[in-house]
């Protein structure tokens, strides 16, 4: 008796003590097969001669020459280039404005805020929706400042080919700097005002108080966004699909629109896997030091 | 945090003020235009876009191109309107993100009140697994849903959602039960109470607040998502993106900008009431979304 109920005791443990890591085993098999073992699947496809069909025999590095021979190719890294610094240049420049504005004792703070963060809520596709029209010349900006008399305003980017990208950081940036002034505006209101009392006594003017003592306090801010923005410049699809399908031509081809096209509409499997890991690894060299000294500097 | 009105330091005089509440107010305009032209022109009859005027208010206000991209406006085939559609993204949505923030509350309180060896490494790949370009599991996810059986549908786009949506969901219920005083769930193991009754009686009645949040950011996210609605569903299963994105780049027939700009704001309007009734909470989602540890 005593022997059976000190087994089931036992038993009764065990499930105790196993109870926790069955509940998370199923997010953890999840993660595992559909994160980590799909990464493992992809970067294997891009070593094999995958077409319409993933197919298994290797050939090497061939996908991955071929991909850097693509004149695609090179345009999606080079346009990919022009917008995450402009995007991140301009996310920041005027995010870190607002928020030193904003910071000033404003009347009806909050009210401003919330219009400028807005735009964070919505989907990709819809901003893309709307700048499209509005970037139109045919009956956007360019016809409505014709209409009020100024005919000889042009602004046709958005049918330029060299022009074209600018369009995708106008409204990446309208869509994105609202929610970097927020980060810049937390930031600033961790500051301690005792430094900035004594250097004030100090003969500093608000300039040289900004320059030399503000802004640089604000370099985890700046580290955050500019991780933020690069992860979602790397990432950006809906935006472009929306905005300009890739267009005209070609001159806003992205690697994710290029991953997309070779991978589902052109039957390149091999090439579209081969470009997915190059992405990937892109955001790995940006993500991995990132979340590797923020959970260090959690750990002291 | 400290906004203590008799400590601010920096003061700006008259005309320093009067040019950051024109920059501001410049800012407002720039952020609200978008919105203003789509709003403005979806309540205005077509030959009004045509004739030009994108910025003026409508001359004859209607309400046809609403209904039309509500129930007719031409989507693919179909002159359905965006009504399926969106009733795709609803069925898409609710389940995933309910059965995604459960999971995360659960997760998230193994991995702070019950941890075991390797928790770290755990959470180091569910942190990894958040930030991933999607276009690395496109492929092979497209392979699975197709074994599964549930390719091109409604279900498919859940279990696809829910799958991606732990990673956060996790994130944010693990930072905040870590703050969560471990006295408490010790007392009441010693007092013989068990892992989901301490998860229940416990931690459940103070997560209101991160709940909140993770619900925000997982309806805004798979609400917004095109990519994964673009890649895994067909005619029938589409989200609401995806419907719209086909509405306006249909390349049949007259531009119908009206019933465009009428789309957009009906795909807009779930976030949108959102970000209005709960701004707080989105904003707070948005900075632990970014700032993460």
């Amino acid at each position: 008796m005593a022997s059976s109920a000190a087994r089931r005791g036992s038993a009764g443990d065990f499930l105790r003590d196993a109870l926790p890591k069955i509940v998370l085993s199923p997010s953890l098999a999840m993660v595992l097969i559909f994160v980590y073992g799909f990464i493992a699947f992809t970067v294997y496809l891009s070593f094999t001669d995958s077409r319409i069909l993933p197919s298994y025999d290797l050939v090497g590095w061939k996908n991955y020459i071929n991909l850097f021979r693509l004149r695609a190719w090179t345009i999606a890294v080079k346009n990919v280039v022009i917008f995450g610094g402009l995007y991140i240049t301009f996310c920041c420049f005027i995010g870190l404005m607002l928020a030193i504005f904003l910071d000033q004792k404003i009347r009806a703070e909050g009210f401003i805020r919330s219009i400028y963060l807005y735009p964070m809520a919505l989907s990709f596709i819809v901003t893309g929706t709307a700048w499209k029209w509005f970037l139109d010349p045919g009956i956007g900006l360019e016809a409505v400042l014709h209409s009020w008399g100024w005919t000889s305003f042009q602004f046709n980017w958005i049918k330029s080919n060299q022009m074209a990208i600018y369009t995708i950081v106008i409204a990446a940036v309208w869509q994105t700097s609202g929610f970097v002034m927020a980060m810049f505006l937390a930031g600033l209101r961790g500051i301690d005002n005792e430094v900035l009392k004594a250097a004030q006594i100090d003969g500093a003017s608000n300039f040289s108080l900004y320059r030399r003592i503000v802004i640089p306090q604000l370099r985890p801010a700046f580290m955050s966004a500019i991780v933020v923005l690069a992860h979602m410049a790397i990432k950006s699809y809906d935006l472009v699909i929306a905005l300009t399908g890739g267009g005209p031509g070609r001159a806003t081809e992205l690697p994710a629109t290029f991953m997309y096209s070779y991978t589902f509409t052109r039957n390149q499997m091999g090439i579209g896997a081969a470009s997915a890991v190059i992405m990937l690894m892109s955001i790995a060299a940006i993500m991995v030091p990132y979340l590797w000294s923020e959970l260090r500097e959690k750990q002291q | 945090m400290s906004s203590n009105a008799s400590t601010q330091v920096v003061s700006t005089g008259r005309g320093a003020r009067f040019v950051i509440y024109t920059i501001l107010l410049i800012f407002c305009l720039y952020y609200l235009l978008p919105l203003y032209v789509m709003v403005v022109n979806s309540l205005k009859p077509l030959r009004e876009i045509q004739a030009g005027g994108m910025m003026n208010l409508p001359d004859a206000w209607t309400l046809e191109p609403w209904k039309s991209a509500w129930s007719t406006a031409q989507i693919g085939v179909q002159a359905t309107g965006l009504k399926p559609y969106f009733m795709n993204s609803i069925q898409m949505v609710v389940p995933a993100v309910a059965i995604s923030t459960v999971l995360g509350a659960l997760n998230g309180y193994v991995l702070t009140k019950w941890q075991f060896r390797g928790h770290k490494i755990i959470f180091g790949l569910l942190l990894f697994a958040c930030f991933i370009p999607f276009q690395i599991v496109l492929i092979p996810m497209a392979r699975i849903l197709g074994i599964m059986g549930i390719a091109g549908s409604v279900p498919g786009l859940i279990f696809v959602h829910l799958v991606y949506g732990i990673g956060f969901s996790t994130l944010y219920f693990r930072n905040y039960y870590a703050q969560f005083p471990d006295e408490l769930v010790r007392a009441a193991q010693i007092d013989g109470a068990g892992f989901f009754t301490i998860f229940r009686r416990i931690m459940l009645p103070s997560s209101g607040p991160i709940a909140v949040v993770c619900v925000i950011w997982q309806f805004t996210n798979i609400w917004n998502d095109f990519l994964f609605g673009a890649s895994f569903s067909d005619f029938n299963s589409q989200p609401m993106t995806v419907a719209l994105n086909n509405l306006v780049q249909s390349s049949t027939g007259v531009k119908e900008y009206n019933v465009h700009f009428a789309g957009a704001i009906m795909a807009a309007l779930p976030t949108l009431l959102v970000y209005i009734v709960a701004g707080r909470y989105f904003v707070r989602g948005l900075m632990a979304g970014s700032v993460k540890g």
